[in-house]
């Protein structure tokens, strides 16, 4: 009963479906799409600066490993959170870019710099969902 | 691609600055809101690290 409910109250899926697409293939893309283009510039270029910054700080891009549980969680998180950078991860790996992981804080924090670009576009990804099914304006 | 090599301290604030201005712009509803939110988290940030840094040196002795 309750999940028929749910079901019936659920958003259609081509009114967020296109916005989630691009907002993680172009960082803020859904909220251009969305004609909220002060707010997507602004995630765009927050997003592509820590991008680059990580680039030229050479980070290491994460390879997904599992093994024991800590290398697990570090690894294939740190994927997952290098994927969301949508296209900028996709071009730069295409493009050959393949850092080793190597000690020295400078690399240390484009290596972060790299995985929190994709996390905030996760953030900016599940704002323009809930503009999309209108939660927010 | 130019390599980059920035203090502890520029990369940390660097790292605040954008993630400040996304938490600002998807939290709240005004732009008003957003931007007082944006400065908020951007000197919650910046007290935090000076923080952190006091109690190194200190632990460090």
């Amino acid at each position: 009963m309750a999940t028929d409910q749910n079901k019936a109250s659920a958003p259609p899926v081509r009114s967020w479906a296109p916005v989630i697409g691009l907002s993680w293939l172009i960082p803020g893309g859904g909220h251009f799409l969305l004609k909220r283009t002060g707010r997507g510039t602004l995630v765009l270029v927050s997003v592509l600066s820590m991008f680059l910054l990580g680039l030229m700080m050479r980070g290491a891009m994460f390879q997904p490993q599992t093994g024991d549980i800590l290398t697990t969680i570090i690894y294939v998180g740190g994927f997952l959170g290098d994927l969301a950078s949508g296209l900028l991860y996709l071009l730069t790996t295409w493009l050959g870019y393949s850092q080793p992981d190597m000690a020295g804080h400078v690399h240390d924090y484009g290596t972060k710099f790299l995985v929190a670009a994709g996390l905030l576009n996760i953030l900016a990804m599940e704002d323009a969902y809930e503009i999309a099914i209108g939660k927010k304006d | 691609m130019p390599k980059m090599n920035l203090s502890h301290f520029e990369a940390a604030i660097l790292f605040a600055l954008f993630s400040s201005i996304v938490l600002g712009v998807i939290t709240k509803r005004t732009d008003a809101e957003r931007l007082r939110y944006g400065l908020r988290c951007f000197a919650y940030f910046v007290a935090a690290l000076i923080g952190l840094g006091w109690l190194m040196h200190l632990g460090h002795g």
